[in-house]
Formats: C-alpha cells, sequence, structure tokens
C-alpha cells in the first residue's frame, strides 16, 4: 500500500482497540444510499520507476527552447544552493508557523525576507506573501478603497500587464469597484502625466503606477506619483524585484513616495515552472499595516527575554476577523519566499545590481541586433529596463512559428492584447542569455523575415521579363 | 543571529553574480537607485549554514509527527518533487506556445481527469493557488450563475458556525452577505435553522463534510433539499476530503461546487505555508464560469481554453496559469496510488483517527462528540481540565512540543471551548499514534500533578514561549542596521 505502514497485525489490534469489526464499519454514519464512490475511470497504480519513466518521457518530449519570453516571468540564473536547501524537509514539509516556537526558522527566514523586500522597496512594512504578483495588485486595489474610505474608484494605466488588469477586474468586480483605464503615449511607450488631467477633480481611492512598465519601459513614475497624492488618492506601485536593484524604489518616488507597493517574486530565485508556483509581494507605509492583507512576522521575545519571532497582527485574518478580515488568503506562497530569501542573500548587493545591469545590457544588445534586420525597429522611444516591444515587417506569429522550428521562444505576440500595434513583438533577454544566443536569435529572425518581405529566389527565372 | 549579523562589508560571492562592469547606459540618472540596498554580504557558506540552522529550528513533517487538525499533513512523497522539478518542466515559460508543451499539458489534462472521478464532478479548473482561491472561485461561480438568470436579489450565503474563516471571508470578496448557521450538539448543522434561514436571498450554503468538527453531517440529503429548494447552490469546502475518497463523493451528496487542497488531500509540500492549489470541481449548471484557465483536448492535443472558449467565466485568478510545479506533484502522487490506493487514504485516515480517539479516551481524555464516529480527524476538549488545573489547550499543544510532536491545531472550531483537533493522517503508524497518546497520557498526569510545569511549557524548544502581545503593540516587522538611518 502506498505510503501507508499498517500491518495486518497492526490493523487487527487497531480495530479492536476501537471495537469495530471492520474499516467498514467506521463509515456507517454515512447514509447507506451515499456510499459506493466507485472510481470511474481512475488509472491503477504506478510505482516509482513506472511514475519516472512516464514523466521523463513527456519531459524530453516538451523539450527546451532558447528562451526570449519575459512578459511577467523571467529566466534567471538560479544558484544551486537555493533550491537545495529550500527543499529541506524542515522547510519543505512544514507548515504555517502557528506554532512559533516550533516554527522559529520558517519565522525568522520571514523576518529576514521581509527586511530585504522593505529595503528592495523602501517601504515600511511587508507582508509574508501572497500568490502572485496579479493577484497582489488586486490586494492592493482592495486595500486602497478600504484605506481611502469615500472612493471606489481606482485608474489603472493601460501599461499595466494585461493579465494583470484581468485578474484585478475577476477578483474586484463583485465589490462594486470600478476599473479606469489611463491611455498610454503611442510614441514613448509610457504613460503621460498630461493623459490625467481629464481625471483632475474626481475623486479616486488609487492610481497603480508600473514600473518598468509591461512594455519595458520606464514611466515617469515621480509625476504621476505626485499627481496621484495632490488629488487625494493612493500610489500603488507595481515594480520588479530585480529592478529595484538598479531602479529608483517605490518609496522615494515623487515628494512623498508610493503608498502600496506590490509585484511578482518569481525573479528571485523561482523557476518558470510553467507558470508557477511563483509568490506576490506586497509592502505599504506603516500607518497602512493594518490594512495589509496576508501573514506578517514579526520580533518579539522568549518567556527568557531572548528575541524570537511571532506571526503578528493575526486580527486582521480570515481565521479570527472571518468576514471582516482583511482578505480570504490563508495559505500563501511560503517555500518561494524561502527560496528568494536565500536568493537574494547569496548574490548580495552588489550581486543583485550585477544582474539588473546584465538583463538591462542583454536586452539592448538584443534590441541593437534585432532592428539591424531590414524592416524591424523599436515600437516605442522610451527607455527600457529589460524588455522591448519591436514591431516587425509582417505579422508576428508565423514568425513566432519559424522561430520555435529552430528551437526558438522569439517573444511574446502583442496582436491579441494590443492589436493597434501593428506586428509587435515584447522581446527580452536576461542575465541568462549569451552573446551567442542574441546573434543566433538574431541570425533566424534575418533570415525568416528576409524570406517573407522579399519575393521567393525560385520566382525570379533567368531571363523571365520583371 | 540574523543573516545580516554576519553580513561584512566587502565580502562578495563571485561565483553568483555576472561579471561586474556592465553599466546601465541606457536608463536616465533621475530612474536610478540612490538608497543602499539592505542585503546581506556573505559567503555561500555563510549563506547555507545559517539557512541550514535556521531548518533546523522547525518541525516539520519529515522530522516530527504534526497531527495538525483540518490540515492533512501527511507525508510529502520525496519522488513528486523530483518528477516536478525535471529540467524541462522547470524551465518552461508561461507564455511558451501550447505545442511545446503536450506532456506538461498532458499531465495536467489527466490531473484535472483524476480529480472528476474522486469528486463525481463534471468540469475541473486548476486554475485558484489554494484553498481560499478556490473558494472566491466557487462562491463567484455561484454569483455569475444567479446574476446569469436575473436572479439577483440572492445576496446572502450562508455557513455553518463551525466553518473555516476562509469561508465568510471569500463569500464577502465577492459581494456577499454572510449568515451563520447554528451547529447542534451532536455536531451537525441544525436542521431547523437552516430552515429558518433559507428563502429568496439565499445563494448558498458553504459546506465542509466531514465537518471542521470532525463528524460526518448526517443530514446532508436534508440540507441538499432545502437548499436546492430554496433555489440556492450547495458549495462544497474540500479541506476534509481526505476522509472520504473513494468512499463518497460531493456529487453524490448534492454539492454544484467544490474546491479541493491539493496540499492537504493530494499530498503536495505545504512549505511553511503554501504554495497551495485550490482546484475547483463543478456540476454542467456551473461548468459555464470556470475560472481561466482550463486544459482541454481535441484529437490527443492539448490546448490551455481561455476566454474565447469560456465566454461566460468568471475570468483569471493568476497571471499564469496556477500553481502548476504544484500541479504537477499532485499529479505523480495521485498516479502512484492509483484507484484503489485513493480508497485506502480514506480508510487509514479514519482509522488512525478513530483508534487515536480510542487511545486518548482510555488515557483520561474527554472527547467532544463521544457519540459519534471520529471522520480523518477529532476533537479532545479541556475544559474540564482547564477548570480543574488552570492548564489550557494551549498549554498542552506547547508542552506537546517538548515531548517531539508538532501540536494538534488549537482553539479551532471555536465553538467547543479549549480544543484540541486532532488529525493523525494515513501516513503514520500505529506505533508513532501510540507514542503521541503515551506523550499525551503524561501532560495530562503532569498538569494534575504539577500545572506550573506545563503551563510554562515549552522548555525545549529553541525559544520559550513567545510574548504576541507585545509583538503585536511594539511593532517589529523589519530589521534595521545601529548606524544607518533608513
Amino acid at each position: 500500500m502506498p505510503f501507508i505502514p499498517h500491518t495486518d497485525e497492526d490493523i487487527r489490534e487497531m480495530l479492536a482497540a476501537i471495537g469495530v469489526a471492520s474499516i467498514e464499519r467506521l463509515f456507517d454514519e454515512i447514509p447507506r444510499e451515499l456510499r459506493g464512490g466507485a472510481l470511474a475511470g481512475f488509472p491503477p497504480a504506478l510505482g516509482e520507476m513506472e511514475i519516472a519513466r512516464l514523466m521523463r518521457g513527456r519531459a524530453e518530449r516538451d523539450g527546451t527552447y532558447l528562451n526570449f519570453i519575459g512578459a511577467g516571468a523571467y529566466e534567471h540564473h538560479i544558484p544551486a544552493a537555493v533550491w537545495q536547501v529550500a527543499t529541506r524537509g524542515e522547510f519543505y514539509s512544514a507548515y504555517t508557523p502557528y506554532q512559533a516556537e516550533a516554527s522559529q526558522g520558517t519565522l525568522q527566514l520571514l523576518y529576514e525576507y521581509q527586511t530585504m523586500m522593505a529595503s528592495l522597496v523602501e517601504l515600511d512594512v511587508t507582508n509574508a506573501s501572497l500568490y502572485d504578483g496579479a493577484s497582489a495588485l488586486a490586494e492592493a486595489v482592495l486595500m486602497a478603497v478600504r484605506a481611502h474610505r469615500s472612493s471606489r474608484k481606482v485608474l489603472v494605466p493601460l501599461t499595466v500587464h494585461p493579465a494583470w488588469r484581468k485578474v484585478v477586474r475577476t477578483l474586484v468586480r463583485n465589490q462594486g469597484i470600478e476599473l479606469v483605464e489611463v491611455p498610454y503615449c503611442s510614441e514613448s511607450g509610457h504613460t503621460l502625466p498630461g493623459a490625467l488631467a481629464r481625471f483632475e477633480g474626481r475623486d479616486f481611492a488609487a492610481l497603480v503606477i508600473p514600473q518598468p512598465n509591461f512594455f519595458g519601459v520606464l514611466e515617469p513614475v515621480d509625476e504621476l506619483t505626485d499627481w496621484a497624492r495632490a488629488g487625494g488618492a493612493l500610489a500603488i506601485a507595481t515594480v520588479n524585484p530585480t529592478a529595484l536593484a538598479l531602479l529608483k524604489p517605490p518609496g522615494k518616488w515623487g515628494g512623498r513616495g508610493a503608498d502600496i507597493a506590490v509585484g511578482d517574486g518569481q525573479p528571485l530565485g523561482a523557476p518558470l515552472a510553467g507558470g508557477g508556483p511563483y509568490f506576490g509581494f506586497m509592502a505599504c507605509r506603516r500607518d497602512l499595516v493594518r490594512q495589509m492583507p496576508g501573514r506578517i512576522a514579526g520580533a518579539t521575545v522568549d518567556a527568557e527575554g531572548r528575541r524570537g519571532y511571532v506571526l503578528t497582527l493575526q486580527a486582521r485574518e480570515q481565521h479570527i476577523r472571518r468576514s471582516r478580515a482583511t482578505s480570504n488568503i490563508c495559505t500563501n506562497q511560503g517555500l518561494m519566499v524561502a527560496a528568494a530569501t536565500i536568493y537574494m542573500a547569496l548574490p548580495g548587493p552588489d550581486g543583485l545590481a550585477a544582474v539588473a545591469r546584465a538583463c538591462h545590457a542583454n536586452t539592448l544588445a538584443l534590441v541593437s541586433r534585432l532592428t539591424a534586420v531590414g524592416g524591424v525597429a523599436r515600437a516605442f522611444s522610451g527607455a527600457i529596463f529589460h524588455e522591448a516591444v519591436i514591431r516587425l515587417p509582417v505579422p508576428a506569429a508565423p514568425v513566432l512559428n519559424a522561430l520555435k522550428a529552430q528551437g526558438i521562444l522569439g517573444g511574446l505576440n502583442l496582436a491579441h492584447d494590443y492589436s493597434g500595434l501593428g506586428h509587435a513583438l515584447l522581446v527580452c533577454a536576461t542575465e541568462a542569455r549569451s552573446e551567442e544566443d542574441l546573434a543566433r536569435y538574431a541570425e533566424h529572425l534575418a533570415r525568416i523575415v528576409g524570406r517573407r518581405t522579399r519575393p521567393a529566389a525560385g520566382a525570379l527565372k533567368p531571363g523571365s521579363k520583371t | 543571529m540574523l543573516i545580516f549579523e554576519l553580513s561584512r562589508p566587502g565580502r562578495r560571492n563571485a561565483a553568483q553574480a555576472p561579471a561586474a562592469g556592465v553599466e546601465a547606459s541606457g536608463i536616465p540618472a533621475r530612474c536610478l537607485r540612490t538608497q543602499p540596498l539592505l542585503l546581506p554580504e556573505v559567503s555561500e557558506l555563510d549563506a547555507v549554514r545559517h539557512y541550514t540552522a535556521l531548518s533546523q529550528k522547525n518541525y516539520s513533517i519529515d522530522t516530527h509527527f504534526y497531527p495538525l487538525g483540518s490540515c492533512t499533513m501527511k507525508y510529502n512523497p520525496r519522488v513528486c518533487n523530483e518528477l516536478a522539478m525535471l529540467p524541462q518542466f522547470r524551465a518552461r515559460h508561461p507564455g511558451a506556445p501550447d505545442d511545446t508543451g503536450q506532456g506538461f499539458l498532458a499531465c495536467l489534462f489527466e490531473l484535472q481527469e483524476m480529480l472528476k472521478s474522486v469528486t463525481g464532478m463534471t468540469q475541473v479548473s486548476l486554475a485558484p493557488m489554494a484553498g481560499a482561491q478556490g473558494e472566491f472561485a466557487g462562491v463567484a461561480m455561484i454569483r455569475a450563475y444567479h446574476d446569469s438568470r436575473g436572479d439577483a436579489p440572492r445576496g446572502e450565503i450562508l455557513v455553518p458556525d463551525a466553518a473555516h474563516g476562509t469561508n465568510p471571508a471569500s463569500a464577502v470578496m465577492c459581494g456577499y452577505t454572510v449568515r451563520e448557521i447554528a451547529t447542534d450538539a451532536d455536531g451537525n448543522v441544525e436542521v431547523a435553522a437552516l430552515k429558518a434561514a433559507v428563502g429568496p436571498r439565499t445563494a448558498g450554503l458553504m459546506l465542509t463534510n466531514p465537518s471542521t468538527l470532525g463528524v460526518f453531517e448526517r443530514h446532508i440529503l436534508e440540507i441538499r433539499d432545502i437548499v436546492h429548494g430554496a433555489g440556492g447552490l450547495l458549495y462544497y469546502d474540500g479541506a476534509n476530503l481526505n476522509a472520504i475518497l473513494g468512499r463518497v463523493t460531493p456529487a453524490d451528496m448534492g454539492f454544484d461546487v467544490i474546491h479541493i487542497n491539493l496540499h492537504k488531500t493530494f499530498s503536495t509540500p505545504h512549505g511553511g505555508g503554501g504554495p497551495g492549489a485550490g482546484p475547483v470541481g463543478v456540476n454542467a449548471r456551473l461548468a459555464p464560469f470556470l475560472p481561466l484557465p482550463v486544459v482541454g483536448r481535441a484529437k490527443d492535443e492539448y490546448r490551455l481554453l481561455g476566454e474565447r472558449d469560456l465566454p461566460l467565466s468568471i475570468g483569471r485568478l493568476g497571471a499564469h496559469l496556477g500553481n502548476a510545479g504544484v500541479l504537477l506533484r499532485a499529479y505523480v502522487y495521485m498516479r502512484m496510488l492509483g484507484a484503489r490506493g485513493m480508497q485506502r487514504v480514506a480508510d487509514f485516515a479514519t482509522l488512525n483517527a478513530n483508534y487515536l480517539m480510542a487511545e486518548l479516551a482510555k488515557a483520561g481524555f474527554e472527547v467532544a462528540f463521544p457519540r459519534r464516529r471520529a471522520s480523518h480527524e477529532f476533537i479532545v476538549t479541556l475544559k474540564h481540565l482547564k477548570e480543574k488545573t488552570g492548564v489550557t489547550a494551549m498549554d498542552v499543544a506547547k508542552r506537546l512540543l517538548d515531548k517531539g510532536f508538532h501540536a494538534p491545531t488549537t482553539y479551532f472550531p471555536l465553538l467547543v471551548p479549549e480544543c484540541l483537533l486532532i488529525e493523525p493522517t494515513e501516513t503514520e503508524s500505529k506505533q508513532t499514534l501510540d507514542a503521541f497518546a503515551a506523550a499525551m497520557k503524561e501532560i495530562l498526569e503532569e498538569a494534575r500533578r504539577d500545572p506550573q510545569r506545563v503551563k510554562s511549557a515549552p522548555h525545549a524548544t529553541p525559544v520559550r514561549r513567545l510574548d504576541e502581545v507585545k509583538a503585536a503593540r511594539e511593532l517589529d516587522l523589519a530589521w534595521r542596521p545601529v548606524n544607518r538611518e533608513r
């Protein structure tokens, strides 16, 4: 019996101790007409060797690709130590540290994580994680509405990740919150402070400010933050943690800083893994902490005065406050935070900044190589961090397919989410891409685009009249 | 010692960062960071040793019996982790086309099928990233269903008072008001109270069965008829699915929508507080509203279904497709158990709970519902012990830590005073349960003989009892270096 240790003798003794004749009898409170529960179509058991063979076969069939997609999930080098330590059973198979004295490892790690994350964003407090960046943004919107009190309207620029905007809509729409779109400048690729003029004088709970934005472009965060705060709205920053090693942190935006910062922690040690698990981070000003959702670790002392750590401010949470909690979140993404903490400790401050600079330089080099191909150009003029939108002279889908046939994932096709941009691709080259990788992409792109923009060579027969 | 206190200026991990010297040439100066970054400067050995030492301060399933009620802390097979982390799965970008991940999607599709089989539901979405997000999705589907029929006045969700706190919190996030239903003396939903509460405002009832009181809801068929008769829908909180796998399905009990905690029933790791996964299952009438994406199959080709395929969907819950790596771990686990293994889970989880309940009763503990069978968990109440000795459920929990056991869930459900909710799970042996019962018996004797010893526990953990009041009053949520003003 897989993972069940009972011997026949154990079973006999246990049934005798309970005073029943069979295990079957233990289910006698279930109405008879309900019992049965045949598992239609459920496959038979596999041993460890068989399931390993099946999974390895499927993994090999999927293969690996040279990846130039970012769009919210970034391929970074993850030091071997990160997951070897994070998957130690003491981290991997523990649960939420409700019994603090038996969970000091997880709790101290959370406290260290909160310290690192607070420094990255330069805000006072952070929580111990939410599900992902998109759902963290939804929680930030809900939090801003709670804190603001008079408005249930939130301004969301179209330069925020389109999937994140969809998630926010799903998670807040049943609470009567209105999301108002803010257009972007089609030349620079970022939100223009002037575009907010039309909202002047209206009451908004918050303005969302992405840095960098979905197009990889840097937003004028100081002006946007000041605009929000001058009008009484909260400023919600959505930020990339790698970029924060290099970019001005949200707590220092504008005159007074952003109020809330959220983002996806995936770049900090989480493998791409087909889309998750990642984690969402959230930070805020100290006076908003009682509106913050999710778990928070805090330092205290034990009965002998020694430093120790507990989950704190639990009166915000669903297991205490029930229908009046700040959120329904319970289980969050603890293990991903363990990995992120170890990840941040390894390269240290200079190392993380070096990763950020390498991503930035690689993406600039990629863009320069790709735009050297005839007819390929950058779509926006604004400065970028580690992603860029390029415009092709031909539709993107067949080009991406031809690249895929060469083992290259050439970027994200923006035709669905931003149809007005033409044949646009969002591309990314992190520090994990080498010079050879960039050259390989550019060579194949030149060949594929060249073939599609010129008449086929075979069509020009010698002597034919043109 | 904090990692920051190990830090020494100038210490570098040359192997763990790209070569220096690259400039951030394309970024305008006004966008750049000028504040120092408070990350430790330590060697790789420092970091590995520090976090290994921290891990050793944790109790975990791999190191301790962990009978945390309602959390199903069963063994997490190591192979599930190894196979979910195969290089190709690990490197897969969520934006990669479906045709580059047919093996990956085949696993997820088959997981959906297996979850349908064990729950009896018609369709499943793997999108929710935890149980509470599954609850949100389920209640949002209930709302979308009523709205689609123009049945908007249904603004109320009914929740038994024994329910997890996530139930009322999730209902509120979907814009509902919550009405609590009382529990009777035997742990069942009070049918008269339910009858009095249902009506044209009822959108649905959220129910955990077996309940958080560790008993099977005997009136389930009557409850089903009352709620459905009033036009409401039935929501199944799958927190306790482990107790009934292969014995009875939520679909047969009449539930319209359910969520499943893969990190409980299907053995994916709890990770110190996640990541979990909370897939939702529905019957045919709620299928159009499932959260996105759903894995579809046509002619042996797997594809992620989106807005065009399910235009009435409640939408997306996360940027990508949920906690995919958790889903792969659950897939491996379920394939290893197979159909027969699924049934054995409920059988042995129930055997272990009833055995431990009998042993603790023999040892002198007061079982909260002595006339009932235990499901996969049960409650001991220390109300009388507290009256006699002053020793509380929390004291006993802390004393258990000294004896090498993680504590059961304490003070939940809220309606049983001084309660311990104990869930041994099927992966524990009789010998482990006997050792736990013996430790409990020792603590009971000690509470009568030397209550102060129990009240001052734990004595053997890395720290003694921690001051939670101080933590909440004098908030210290991040370390600050002595010589640096932040």
